[in-house]
């Protein structure tokens, strides 16, 4: 393993099956009454979150606490960042501090890169998502989730199809998911408006297809993007309602999937928009699940960044 | 008798790499050329040229010196002397300061700072709306009729986008000569735009700022210029597309004249990857095959000159998030070491043609006789001695600039400039400012 995780490109396909491996082993102590690891006792784990998210703070917060690392939320929304100070002086104060881990939230593309590569710190860096850029261990925790379902928990994902849907330009998520899948063998279909797809994204190894209904039947997963309503305004699609039409998920495409398939979401979802609550809240619904497994992913990344190479 | 800085000798040295010859100047004119060891050496300074190229003083059509507003940034005082180390003897000062330059005020306070250093003629350039706000024209005849008698007029950092406006602005300026330079960008197609818009920007994560939003206002732009029978001149063209637009362009006769930045020559998109702010430019560095484009262009007289685009910036402004810092990178120090590296050294441009591009042809298009002259007997002495053996690793914190956004930190690249002269006084010499650079101003 790379000694930051700031690109699921970071990850061989050994590296990622190791997290995958790792994180199930961990997911046991979730199980337990007590769910606590003394493996990370005495390291510091920093959340600077410069964007919210509590979803993905208290993620990484519960992962890191479950290890016994000491965990020091900064939120960098309303403190001394929103006056003015730099990403370069809060990375000094944090290596004053002596973080050993950081796991960082921001709204610019790059900014963990810049964080681990600048020489401000010497601290293991974890992309907790970057601007458009890449949320890496959202994608290990949606490869953990369709290994538990696809897979049987175990190995890579060789074969299996994933469809992945809505707006990929604007979209951490897809970026980590196309660029992970791929090291895992697995086949990924994007779909979207041509609008929101980047240029360049043939270049990506994976399918693209501007219709929804042709990728399903073959589909063993099928990933919603969340869609917000304000690309409407910069001419992205034209309303809410054709969108909705075009690429959302609902009853009558849902059963196009075959048995097996799941539906996943890295939320926050809008209902009614990419998704309806009625396949939402369905059967083959696994959004829940992705919540739970994302803590595990997080152990085993603090685990492996900071603890050791082998698997707990 | 001590007559420094008034007669000097330049023995064996090869005026636009030709045979070996001395040159004698005095006051601040060539007086003598005659085969080496034929001239009088009485009274003057010798300084031996061992073989090296004499070119004519270099000329930048396009230097940010940032003063007035920003003199953390840059001084004019600071500029002058890196242009000075870069071999330069004039420079034309943009016009985004604060206060714009949009005034016969501003544009005659920047002339006179230039004249006071006295390390190169600094011609500034003279907005062409107010404020660079695109809205009117500022008094372009005023700025033209000043002491700095201004004909070069461009908004650059902005692009004079609203078509009418451009082409009153291209008309209005045919009144006393000038020019337009265009900072070409299409701005609704490059709104926050970071870098160049392709596979690796969408790889990145960062927004596009694609080839077609200069392309396109470029295209229209030589239009409108052949419409009204006027003078443009293109800024920094990075793309292959629009060099295919020019090269059709000066087909048709159209009186249009294009730069290229030293950057656009050597750099591509793929140092984005770093996220390194100092890699961030506007335009934005682009592909291989438009670095090819551009060079080629510049080889067949399509792109007419390089110009430098040196657009110093404080630290804090580059050290920090990629979206957030400033757009530059510093040029005036290493111009002529990447024309040597990426012309001169493939065969791209010999002496003559570096002469043209970096000297004779800006000083045409700025319209500044005393400079791009030929080196021959009473013409002014604006030189600049070349040692094209030269290099080493580019060190930022050697640059006489106030800024350190150099993108060739590091970089093995020539380092040519020996000696500049500017009207006969040497300001460079064996590299480094002939005298130390008086103390800031209070």
């Amino acid at each position: 393993m790379n000694r930051h995780l700031l690109s699921a490109a970071d990850l061989t396909h050994d590296d990622a099956v190791l997290v995958l491996d790792t994180a199930r082993e961990l997911a046991a102590v979730s199980g337990r009454a007590v769910k606590k690891l003394p493996t990370l006792r005495g390291r510091t784990v920093v959340n600077l979150f410069f964007e919210d998210s509590t979803r993905t703070r208290i993620s990484f917060e519960a992962a890191a606490k479950r290890l016994s690392a000491d965990v020091i939320n900064f939120s960098a929304k309303g403190s001394s960042v929103s006056k003015g100070e730099s990403l370069k002086d809060t990375a000094l104060t944090l290596q004053a501090m002596g973080a050993d881990a950081v796991v960082i939230r921001h709204s610019a593309s790059g900014a963990p890169h810049r964080l681990a590569h600048s020489g401000w710190i010497s601290a293991a860096v974890v992309n907790a998502g970057d601007g458009t850029h890449e949320h890496p261990t959202q994608a290990l925790l949606d490869a953990y989730t369709m290994r538990e379902h696809l897979a049987d928990g175990a190995g890579d994902l060789a074969g299996r199809r994933v469809t992945i849907v809505g707006d990929v330009l604007h979209s951490r998520v897809a970026r980590s998911n196309v660029l992970l899948l791929h090291t895992l063998g697995a086949h990924v279909t994007l779909v979207a408006p041509p609008t929101l797809l980047p240029v360049g994204v043939a270049t990506w190894p994976c399918e693209v297809s501007y219709d929804l209904d042709a990728p399903l039947p073959a589909s063993d997963a099928l990933m919603m993007l969340r869609v917000q309503r304000e690309r409407m305004d910069a001419a992205f699609f034209p309303s809410e309602r054709e969108y909705a039409r075009r690429y959302g998920l609902d009853a009558r495409r849902a059963a196009l999937l075959p048995e097996h398939a799941i539906v996943m979401h890295p939320g926050p979802m809008n209902r009614g928009m990419e998704i309806t609550a009625e396949v939402a809240d369905g059967p083959r619904s696994v959004i829940v699940e992705q919540v739970t497994n994302g803590v595990s992913i997080r152990m085993a990344v603090l685990y492996l960044l900071l603890g050791g190479a082998e698997p707990a | 008798m001590t007559s420094t800085g008034t007669t000097h000798l330049l023995t064996d040295v090869r005026p636009l790499g030709a045979d070996p010859v001395d040159v004698r100047i005095e006051g601040a004119t060539i007086v003598a050329i005659g085969a080496p060891g034929t001239l009088d050496a009485d009274g003057a300074r010798v300084l031996p040229g061992a073989g090296r190229v004499l070119l004519p003083g270099l000329v930048d059509l396009h230097t940010h010196l940032r003063e007035p507003g920003r003199e953390d940034a840059e001084t004019v005082a600071t500029g002058s002397a890196a242009a000075a180390r870069g071999g330069f003897t004039a420079v034309h000062a943009m016009a985004n300061t604060d206060p714009v330059a949009d005034t016969a005020g501003v544009v005659e306070q920047v002339w006179h700072l230039g004249r006071d250093t006295g390390l190169v003629d600094v011609f500034p350039v003279g907005a062409v709306t107010v404020g660079l706000r695109g809205e009117r024209l500022a008094e372009l005849g005023a700025m033209a009729d000043s002491a700095a008698a201004v004909r070069v007029f461009s908004d650059d950092g902005r692009c004079v986008s609203d078509a009418v406006l451009m082409r009153r602005a291209l008309e209005y300026v045919k009144a006393f000569d000038g020019v337009i330079a265009q900072h070409a960008q299409e701005p609704r197609l490059t709104a926050d735009a970071q870098m160049n818009e392709g596979a690796l920007s969408g790889r990145l994560g960062l927004r596009g700022w694609p080839a077609v939003a200069e392309e396109a206002i470029i295209a229209r732009d030589v239009l409108l210029a052949e419409h009204v029978g006027s003078r443009l001149h293109v800024c920094h063209v990075s793309t292959a597309g629009s060099v295919e637009i020019i090269r059709w362009a000066k087909s048709r006769g159209i009186d249009v004249t294009a730069e290229v930045t030293p950057h656009h020559l050597l750099l591509t998109e793929d140092l984005a990857a770093s996220y390194d702010p100092v890699f961030k430019v506007n335009p934005p560095l682009r592909r291989e095959h438009d670095v090819q484009a551009v060079r080629e262009a510049l080889a067949d007289g399509t792109i007419d000159i390089v110009a430098t685009d040196h657009a110093p910036h404080p630290v804090e402004d580059k050290e920090c998030e990629w979206n957030v810092a400033a757009f530059g990178m510093l040029g005036l120090e290493q111009a002529l070491a990447v024309v040597i590296e990426t012309m001169v050294a493939p065969g791209l441009l010999d002496w003559a043609g570096v002469a043209d591009r970096m000297a004779i042809a800006p000083a045409r298009i700025g319209r500044r006789a005393g400079h791009g002259r030929p080196i021959a007997v009473g013409e002014p002495a604006n030189l600049v001695l070349v040692d094209p053996q030269a290099r080493g690793p580019v060190d930022p914190a050697a640059s006489s600039s106030r800024s350190r956004n150099n993108p060739y930190a590091g970089r093995d690249l020539p380092a040519p400039v020996v000696a500049t002269f500017l009207r006969g006084r040497p300001t460079v010499l064996d590299g480094s400012l002939a005298a130390p650079l008086a103390a800031s101003r209070p």
